[in-house]
């Protein structure tokens, strides 16, 4: 049983990211572009995910040697994927010290069932969530922080919208209700009741929300933090794109200052190529739809 | 009124801690938001790369720096104090710089490294420390830097006049009594 004081020390990890930028990051190269550019953490992965999409196949952990080779490039945090489930993957990835494992709908899923017990790690877990269900049953199996599923390597927002905007309503919907209205809605949402507790008497998750999927643009990255989000996963977005030094700098800023137009307009300007990206209709495989 | 530097990490806890002390606060995102008459600041825990970045990108280095030579009482936690060292470990630039001390970073490892401590801070006895991939300070530059905690053979805290510089978060505990020592310089 992990230490609760572990679990405390993981989450407040995941505070010390909030107006941040995560970027993926495929070799020590992009990852100290990303550092440069201001990235609060990076994913390191071996294909983002517009590559992972494109290839298909059954996609896995990264190869430690190359989590390790960008782990030594840079000296802000260095997350890492795991496969739903694939407990296995994540001890590996406890064993190499990384400083946080994202169990993630981007890889294959491992389990189709059961996720991780992350109850069971002294290292910290970020997990994606479409709605306030998903979140609290995740933070019930130990995730320290929580991102929306978005819809990874497409360049399009609209499902990590769809997500974020749902969780912010079904918690409005959960703050509003009466004491003795938690127990159904626990039953309703499938989640312990004193998670549903916490939501009402705080009118937030008990962890970090961050927006992840589809953020391709510094408008994009701005708008998840009005919505709600605490802070942006950036995958594809910056290195499928024309310029991805300028564009990561232009999206860190935003979200600096994401309530500020003038400085948005200002950082949206002259910034090449967005990544292409495919529109939600136009993909046959939806990865948000794995694990709930 | 205290300047909270809003750049990145958790500057919002540390306003939470000063609304319970109803204390007034400003968030500092980008030079309009210097105009106003600062009282004191606070420089948060975060990412100390992304806060340095964005404070000289946007603008606001040169003016906080100037604050702070004037007088202006600072706190900084963790990724702040890395803001007011003078030098760190491995010749990495520096930011503000105004704190005669050395520090390194990311001083315990990484997050499986990070831990939490009971301690003295100067005068307040038995304070809550949270170290979050947390620095230490490794070297004092000047008899005027007051040491306030020691932590297994590392120099954890100190105040050098206005400024007082922590490697741990005061804001991710309910204890106000640092946030109250700012406010009282």
């Amino acid at each position: 049983m992990m230490e609760s004081n572990r679990y405390q020390l993981n989450k407040e990890l995941a505070q010390m990211l909030k107006g941040g930028v995560i970027m993926d990051v495929t070799t020590p190269e992009q990852a100290k572009i990303a550092e440069a550019a201001g990235a609060c953490a990076v994913m390191a992965l071996e294909k983002i995910p517009a590559d992972i999409r494109a290839a298909g196949g059954v996609s896995r952990m990264s190869d430690p040697a190359m989590i390790k080779s960008i782990q030594n490039a840079v000296s802000i945090p260095v997350m890492a994927k795991c496969r739903i489930g694939h407990f296995a993957e994540a001890q590996i990835l406890e064993a190499i010290e990384i400083d946080y494992i994202d169990e993630s709908e981007v890889l294959s899923p491992a389990d189709d069932i059961y996720h991780i017990d992350k109850t069971k790690f002294r290292v910290p877990f970020v997990c994606g969530a479409k709605d306030l269900g998903e979140a609290l049953r995740r933070i019930a199996e130990g995730a320290s922080m929580i991102r929306t599923k978005g819809e990874p390597g497409t360049g399009d927002i609209v499902q990590a919208v769809r997500h974020m905007r749902k969780i912010q309503s079904e918690m409005a919907r959960i703050v509003s209700r009466r004491d003795d209205e938690l127990f159904e809605e626990a039953k309703q949402l499938q989640v312990p009741v004193e998670f549903v507790k916490y939501v009402h008497e705080n009118g937030k998750l008990p962890v970090v929300n961050f927006a992840a999927g589809g953020v391709a643009t510094p408008a994009d990255a701005a708008w998840m933090m009005q919505l709600g989000a605490e802070g942006v996963f950036v995958g594809s977005g910056i290195f499928k794109s024309g310029d991805p030094e300028k564009r990561a700098n232009a999206i860190v800023k935003a979200v600096t200052n994401y309530n500020d137009p003038d400085v948005l307009a200002k950082l949206s300007e002259n910034l090449g190529e967005a990544m292409v990206g495919i529109n939600e209709q136009e993909i046959a495989l939806l990865m948000a739809e794995r694990g709930k | 009124m205290i300047g909270i530097l809003a750049l990145q990490g958790a500057f919002q806890e540390h306003a939470d801690a000063l609304k319970k002390l109803s204390a007034e606060y400003k968030f500092i995102r980008n030079q309009s938001d210097l105009c106003a008459e600062f009282d004191g600041l606070i420089l948060p825990g975060g990412e100390s790369t992304v806060q340095r970045k964005l404070a000289k990108e946007l603008g606001l280095l040169e003016h906080i720096k100037k604050m702070i030579e004037e007088g202006v009482p600072v706190l900084g936690t963790c990724a702040g104090l890395i803001l007011l060292s003078k030098e760190i470990a491995c010749g990495e630039e520096t930011t503000f710089g105004t704190l005669p001390v050395a520090v390194c970073r990311n001083a315990y490892g990484r997050q499986l490294g990070s831990f939490s401590a009971l301690g003295n801070v100067g005068d307040i006895s038995d304070f809550p420390m949270r170290f979050i991939r947390a620095p230490y300070i490794e070297g004092i530059f000047s008899e005027d830097v007051e040491i306030l905690n020691v932590l297994d053979h590392k120099i954890t805290a100190v105040r050098y006049k206005n400024q007082i510089g922590v490697s741990f978060h005061p804001e991710l505990t309910s204890d106000l009594r640092l946030h109250q020592m700012l406010l009282k310089i």
